[in-house]
């Protein structure tokens, strides 16, 4: 067979739109902001050489770590939480029941809507004079919440939105995991005369662990940027800027300040904060995780 | 029925339909309010009111509505006699009666909607179907070419896939605007007509398609691009489909990049455009929800269309925005 030693110099060509487009917009910048993030910047003057100073300000700047603090409240009340749903969730709709269908469809509507028009949508629900959310407390003789205007609900408002968005996605994956796990296992298990719980926590729990490990470690990049529920929902940073969290703040620095590269030296701290818990979550959890 | 014989099914059912409920509430208060007028979306009642005043047929009036009707067709009485008169006599506290539909109108007259909609149908499609035709050819090329450097430039795309998106923002802001492409069509789509997450994606599909059969139409007289459009590409139709649908959703909901490189009108896309009008309507929500619900439609139309695809797109890529 003469082709199987040939060379296909034609290849190149293939590749050539692909990796061009890359390049350009994706591999290049990464060094040139690098280099950037050592200089001050407005983009209209020359750059100035400034070594490490954009980095020593950051370390010095109360709103940089405050933005850090809140993004890391949103991750870590976030991510529990919409895995404790949407697991529940998946397991109640792995049961033989009908309209499974029915379910997954509507639970997976509101991931393929875009987060802005949601956005407003509960703008409006969390308004504390005419929204949704405080008629129906009044129902319960509870007082009205400024929600979004509120310092202290103001995040969880977010969240709570940001974890309705999302939830339908790792319903799905759940699902899958789910029904990759052996059903002779469950039969088996009820034979033995094992409780709904010890099914759980013997069978479902360990077995769905590469799964979760799989949610956990996407939610969790996945919080770290979040921008966008933040920028329509609490405009300038929220109440007492409690919902500014690190992309807002970085898109704020660049594209309203102009302070380039105090940004991106924003961006490469965020960067490394998410690569080291990307890092624990696969050294240290991943130990917990059982592969078949 | 396998509920009858199963009671304990019942519970699941009572917890997964109150679930379904929370889930889709929102998009029928945004549908309901975006047919509501301002008086009605600004009553401090404790009641929900689901179908608007605009649209809820007269025999659905019950006879503690009479007053309420009553005083609606007096409003609208009084508009016409108002009408009638010359403009210079007309009392301009008058308003004209809320019609179904004028939410919708002022949301696409205060800003130009359907100029939106077509700039995001135009970046859209071009993106899906680009990046789709040029990350085809490459996951081609890795499948069944023999070349040098071929594991390192496949492991080089794998690593874009790692770098982190908010880093990538600046650069390329300051690239475009160096090269005068800031408020440009090229702008929102050449950055994003190559996608590794895509070569990859289709490679592991053209890796399953048997070697033997590429060799031996190679053998027959088969150019290598013949294949590649007569065999791989047919073949390869459902994983294509799939990664279609996830490039236009993500392209559709596209939001931070267009922000940064346009601030022209003209070359909004639809996300952006709502942004701005919800910052220049303020509370006016009739408005606001009537373009919310104009920017989700056709997305929901079309998940209806082709659910599976859909919800298969999202599944095997494990990405979220």
């Amino acid at each position: 067979m003469p082709n199987k030693t040939k060379v296909d110099w034609g290849a190149y060509l293939y590749l050539m739109p692909v990796v061009l487009i890359l390049v350009a917009f994706h591999v290049l910048p990464i060094f040139y902001s690098l280099a950037v993030s050592f200089y001050e910047w407005d983009l209209i003057g020359s750059p100035e050489f400034i070594g490490t100073n954009n980095y020593k300000q950051l370390f010095h700047d109360p709103m940089f770590f405050k933005s850090i603090w809140n993004t890391i409240k949103y991750a870590v009340i976030s991510v529990p939480l919409s895995i404790f749903l949407s697991m529940g969730i998946a397991i109640l709709l792995n049961n033989p029941i009908k309209g499974i269908g029915v379910y997954r469809t509507i639970y997976f509507i509101p991931v393929i809507t875009s987060i802005n028009a949601v956005a407003i949508v509960w703008n409006f629900i969390y308004h504390p004079d005419f929204g949704l959310l405080n008629k129906i407390l009044s129902w319960f003789s509870i007082d009205p919440v400024a929600w979004l205007q509120d310092p202290d609900w103001a995040l969880p408002a977010i969240i709570f939105m940001s974890v309705w968005k999302g939830l339908g996605h790792n319903i799905i994956i759940f699902l899958a995991g789910l029904q990759n796990i052996p059903k002779h296992l469950y039969e088996a298990a009820r034979i033995d005369g094992a409780s709904r719980w010890q099914q759980f926590k013997h069978i479902t729990w360990p077995l769905l662990t590469p799964t979760t490990f799989f949610i956990f470690t996407m939610s969790t990049i996945g919080s770290f940027q979040v921008f966008s529920q933040v920028y329509m929902m609490t405009p300038r940073g929220g109440p007492l800027k409690s919902t500014m969290v690190v992309v807002y703040y970085l898109y704020r620095k660049a594209f309203e300040q102009f302070e380039f590269g105090y940004a991106l030296a924003m961006a490469f701290v965020l960067f490394m904060v998410i690569f080291a818990c990307t890092l624990f979550n696969k050294l240290y959890l991943e130990k917990k995780v059982h592969y078949s | 029925m396998n509920e009858i014989k199963h009671p304990e099914y019942i519970p699941v059912h009572v917890i997964l339909i109150l679930g379904a409920i929370f889930m889709l509430f929102p998009f029928i208060w945004m549908i309901s309010t975006s047919f509501k007028s301002q008086d009605e979306i600004l009553s401090t009642t404790k009641d929900i009111v689901l179908l608007p005043d605009s649209v809820r047929p007269e025999f659905f009036n019950g006879p503690e509505e009479a007053d309420r009707v009553e005083r609606k067709k007096a409003d609208a009485k009084r508009w016409e006699e108002e009408q009638a008169k010359p403009e210079s006599e007309r009392d301009k506290r008058v308003r004209k009666p809320f019609q179904w539909l004028d939410n919708y109108t002022y949301a696409l007259t205060a800003q130009p909607f359907y100029r939106f909609f077509l700039n995001t149908i135009f970046v859209t499609i071009t993106v899906t179907s680009v990046s789709l035709f040029f990350a085809s050819l490459a996951a081609y090329a890795f499948a069944f070419f023999k070349f040098p450097l071929k594991d390192t430039i496949f492991m080089m795309l794998l690593g874009t896939m790692m770098l982190p998106q908010q880093a990538l923002l600046i650069p390329n802001y300051i690239f475009l605007s160096k090269i005068h492409w800031v408020n440009s069509y090229l702008a929102l789509t050449v950055p994003w007509l190559a996608s590794a997450y895509a070569v990859f994606f289709l490679r592991q599909f053209f890796m399953q398609l048997p070697k033997d059969l590429f060799d031996a139409a190679v053998i027959d007289g088969c150019t290598r691009f013949q294949f590649y459009y007569k065999i791989a590409l047919p073949l390869c139709k459902p994983p294509m489909v799939t990664l279609a649908i996830f490039t236009f959703l993500s392209n559709w909901n596209a939001f931070v990049w267009p922000l940064i490189v346009t601030n022209d009108t003209n070359l909004r896309v639809i996300q952006v455009g709502l942004s701005y009008f919800s910052s220049e309507a303020g509370t006016r929500w009739g408005p606001l929800m009537a373009a919310s619900t104009m920017t989700i439609l056709p997305l929901v139309i079309m998940y209806f269309l082709a659910q599976k695809q859909f919800v298969e797109s999202q599944a095997t890529s494990g990405m979220k925005e």
